[in-house]
């Protein structure tokens, strides 16, 4: 496919400016460009038709069945889209006076109410613009409150094996330094690991539940209480929250501070890597260190001294927050116990299908998604988890998760959510199915997928080792 | 009311049997403790059909202001958008898709992102750009976490940057346990002679341009001091600006960053917006998040993949340059074909009609009683004034008219003109202004 650059032809114009209607005024010559940036010049029609060819190299939740373990790839309303297009939401200037914009404040607190009843927390910010970024800011939180009581030496956070790469990331971002918590035989908190980590350098635990295997850690109770007792904080990263939506609370389970994924739980659509959400919730024991938009929130001197600051500008990614309000409305009390409970049958239903072709990381019920280990299969075939997934490619399918979680060797980890119906269920069983039938009969042709999609596999190591990251003009 | 499940209450129950199973809650009680589920979900208020929801919302967003007249900018920008980039943006491949994990399905979304990489590179006078991050003050933190080396971590921000922006940094700062310090200024600029001493241990100096009050700062002299101690020189820019006004990368500055959501994207109270960031190639290593690269499929075909993972957090966790992991990848796919639609021509010309506007809009100001500029030095679409009544007063009485009128600071007013306002409008405005100050 051409790139855009490729399309250019000097002259061509989309947009065209209205005459200025101002006495002409200079920029000083030392203020001025001296290169004209190598902008695309293009007609309109060229652009129209450049980027839907793109769109037909791409996959998304509308295109077919997206099962991405850890990704909450599920049907994004429309309804969402059509009202966060309102102008009285997308027109409105973030510094506006307050009287002007109690629509928008209206939007925050409501969707605090139910996020905080939701998940169990006591206030909750929108500021962070993903997950990590809430990872981030939580963890600013527990340093801003063992600070306050000047309990310095905590510097330390302790995060499963299993975790997510950016709970250990965010980790180092606040100046923790992390200790690996080993998972049991069954993927969960190894409790006796857990006690001999816990000291008065503990600033606090990041956790996510269900954990990333895909199974509800049953000794949460116990675990949250350890960290309590030693006078550390619980964080519960919230990527996982789709399993349990209106069965159980992370407030309820010891947690003091979460982040949640609006992008992933609450509906709002992915956009191929952004813009998400991150709003944090907390207990009370946190929330005057929240933070605050300088200019926002008109922050005078001496104001809001135990505020740890703030993450980024304004007030969060709010056309995100007004999508997943739209959502929660929707829902209700009723829809959100049924999402989430159909969510894990979905799982379970798909994971019994395929647990005699593919042997299970953990052989027990999981919540919204499981864990298939390849590791036998590559050992007795050569059939890594990376050939099955390309392989799905061909059928139609989004491939899982791949080697994630770290624990299991040869992972695909497959989360199918709740908004798919039994057939897609069916036919994707049907797929796996017929690949280990392949697998067993001519495990050679499988290194050779896929052979439908625009492009092969594509040489990956090439791409880092010499890196080519912008278009080269000297080309044309 | 509505919860989005295909399944119908007699296939539930039949997946329900097909896994040994009775009931949704059988699914929960096997490992959630007795004494934390849930006997009858959470307390909440019950699902509403699609069209009292969109009622609800509605409602909500009526009871904003959406102003005809806007002349406030301090982080946002009220800039034209074409067409034709909501219709790109809002196509439903691009809308539903995950981070391009899978390269042979997603060769659309990955070559968008390496064309939008080149478009920033171009822009900002730099080599290489990331695929974004969550918004102009986030990058401007990620940017001075960049520069850190085992001798040198000491952050200089110049006190005339946005104070977001400052405060962001800051936090960035504390989290890390970096050291922070602010640059003083005079009359609106940074003092320069604050650079001439830098300690040994200086990481960065990070400058906006035009600055917080509109100010072109002196920022070829500011790279120069700041390269001189050894540190790196990172631009906070106004993307529209770099139409007409001198690029980061012609002044010298190694890594750039901006806030993109002058390009295409609405003012939405605040978000999503667009993190922009590029450096120098040195630099490529060190940048954070996502970052596309060019290669060859096994049939030889050019391809595009996410490459230079070794840096993220996935591979590398506690060790990454940064815990990015989802960005803003829409907001930059919305730049991209803003840039695409608009060319060079048509950028600058935005430009020129920005800083026109904003000329003119000052000259017939400083004609009213008190509402002088603030400082002396050059501006390009902001500039501050006096204001001759209270600013909270003026501000109101402006709204009241349909105005939205410079930003209070303090008792002066931070003001800002872009290319959706002409001659005849700010000729209607200052005739207005007259009235409300009685003049």
């Amino acid at each position: 496919m051409k790139l855009i650059f490729e399309r250019s032809v000097s002259g061509r114009r989309t947009f065209q400016m209205p005459m200025s209607s101002f006495p002409r005024k200079e920029l000083p010559k030392e203020l001025a460009r001296q290169t004209p940036p190598r902008l695309p010049e293009m007609s309109e029609v060229a652009i129209s038709r450049h980027y839907t060819q793109l769109a037909k190299q791409a996959f998304g939740v509308n295109n077919g069945f997206y099962p991405l373990g850890s990704c909450t790839m599920k049907y994004n309303p429309r309804i969402n889209e059509a009202v966060a297009a309102l102008t009285g939401f997308t027109k409105i200037h973030p510094l506006q006076p307050q009287e002007t914009v109690r629509g928008c404040h209206e939007v925050l607190d409501t969707a605090r109410e139910l996020l905080c009843e939701i998940t169990g927390m006591d206030d909750m910010t929108f500021q962070p613009a993903a997950g990590a970024h809430g990872e981030f800011a939580g963890l600013l939180l527990i340093k801003k409150y063992h600070e306050s009581r000047g309990d310095t030496k905590r510097t330390r956070v302790l995060v499963p094996d299993s975790a997510h790469g950016t709970n250990p990331a965010s980790a180092s971002m606040v100046g923790y330094t992390v200790t690996h918590i080993p998972s049991d035989s069954e993927g969960c908190v190894d409790l006796e690991a857990l006690r001999s980590a816990l000291d008065d350098t503990v600033a606090g635990l990041m956790l996510t539940n269900p954990n990333t295997v895909g199974i509800f850690d049953r000794n949460i109770l116990e675990i949250t209480r350890l960290v309590h007792d030693a006078g550390g904080l619980n964080y519960y990263d919230g990527a996982n929250l789709n399993a349990i939506m209106g069965w159980v609370r992370p407030g309820d389970m010891g947690f003091d501070v979460i982040h949640l994924n609006l992008h992933k739980t609450f509906s709002t659509p992915h956009g191929g890597g952004g813009p998400g959400s991150g709003p944090v919730g907390c207990k009370n024991i946190l929330k005057e260190f929240l933070p605050a938009s300088y200019m926002g929130e008109r922050i005078k001197k001496g104001e809001k001294p135990r505020s740890f600051g703030q993450v980024r500008s304004f007030y969060g990614n709010f056309l995100v927050v007004v999508r997943a309000l739209t959502y929660i409305l929707t829902l209700g009390k009723e829809g959100l116990p049924q999402a989430s409970g159909m969510a894990v049958l979905n799982a379970n239903y798909m994971m019994s299908k395929l647990k005699h072709a593919y042997p299970l990381a953990y052989d027990r019920i999981c919540m919204h998604e499981f864990v298939l280990t390849l590791e036998k299969i590559k050992k007795e075939t050569g059939v890594s988890a990376l050939d099955v997934a390309k392989c799905l490619l061909d059928h139609g399918i989004h491939p899982p998760t791949m080697y994630f979680p770290l624990v299991v060797n040869e992972a695909l980890m497959v989360e199918p959510t709740e908004t798919e119906n039994r057939e897609t269920l069916d036919a994707a069983v049907e797929a796996f199915l017929k690949i280990k039938r392949q697998i067993e009969d001519n495990p050679q042709s499988l290194r050779g997928y896929p052979v439908t999609t625009p492009i092969s596999r594509p040489d990956e190591v090439n791409a880092a080792r010499n890196p080519v990251v912008r278009y080269d003009f000297s080309q044309a | 009311m509505g919860s989005y499940l295909p399944s119908t209450p007699s296939e539930q129950q039949e997946m329900l049997e097909a896994i040994g199973l009775g009931h949704l809650r059988d699914l929960y009680t096997p490992d959630v403790p007795a004494s934390v589920l849930l006997e009858d979900s959470v307390n909440i208020p019950s699902g509403l059909p699609e069209m009292s929801v969109r009622a609800r919302m509605e409602k909500m967003a009526s009871k904003n202001t959406v102003f005809g007249t806007v002349l406030r900018g301090a982080g946002s920008y009220n800039h034209h958008i074409p067409a034709i980039v909501n219709t790109v943006t809002s196509r439903e491949e691009f809308l539903t898709t995950y981070t391009p994990y899978q390269p042979e399905i997603s060769q659309g979304v990955l070559q968008s992102i390496f064309e939008y990489q080149t478009m920033m590179a171009e822009l900002t006078g730099l080599d290489v750009s990331n695929a974004s991050v969550y918004d102009g003050a986030s990058a401007a933190a990620e940017a001075v976490m960049m520069t850190q080396t085992r001798s040198r971590s000491r952050v200089y921000v110049a006190s005339t940057a946005h104070p977001d922006v400052i405060r962001t940094i800051k936090t960035y700062c504390w989290g890390r346990g970096v050291p922070f310090c602010e640059i003083h200024q005079n009359d609106g600029l940074l003092d320069l002679d604050a650079l001439r001493d830098l300690p040994k241990d200086t990481a960065c100096v990070y400058v906006q341009q035009p600055n917080f009050y509109g100010l072109f700062e002196q920022a070829e002299g500011i790279a120069e001091l700041t390269h001189e101690a050894g540190a790196k020189a990172v631009m906070g820019f106004y993307p529209i600006s770099l139409g007409i006004c001198k690029s980061p990368g012609e002044m010298g500055f190694d890594i750039a960053v901006g806030e993109g959501q002058p390009l295409g994207l609405p003012m939405s109270w605040g978000g999503p917006y667009l993190g922009i960031m590029t450096a120098r190639k040195e630099l490529m290593r060190m940048l954070p998040g996502r970052i596309v690269g060019e290669t060859k499929d096994s049939k030889g075909r050019r391809a595009y993949v996410l490459t230079l993972q070794a840096r993220e957090q996935h591979i590398r966790r506690e060790k990454a340059s940064s815990n990015i992991c989802t960005n803003q990848a829409l907001c930059a796919m919305t730049a991209a074909v803003y840039l695409a639609a608009m060319g060079p021509d048509g950028l600058a010309e935005v430009a020129q009609l920005c800083y026109e506007g904003a000329h003119y809009f000052s000259e017939e100001l400083g004609k009213l009683k008190g509402f002088g500029r603030v400082h002396k030095a050059e501006f390009f679409n902001e500039f501050m004034t006096y204001c001759p009544m209270d600013v909270r007063l003026f501000e109101l009485e402006m709204a009241r008219r349909g105005i939205l009128c410079g930003l209070a600071v303090d008792d002066k007013l931070l003001w800002c003109v872009t290319e959706k306002v002409d001659k005849q409008e700010i000729d209607d405005v200052i005739a207005i202004i007259k009235e409300v100050c009685g003049q």
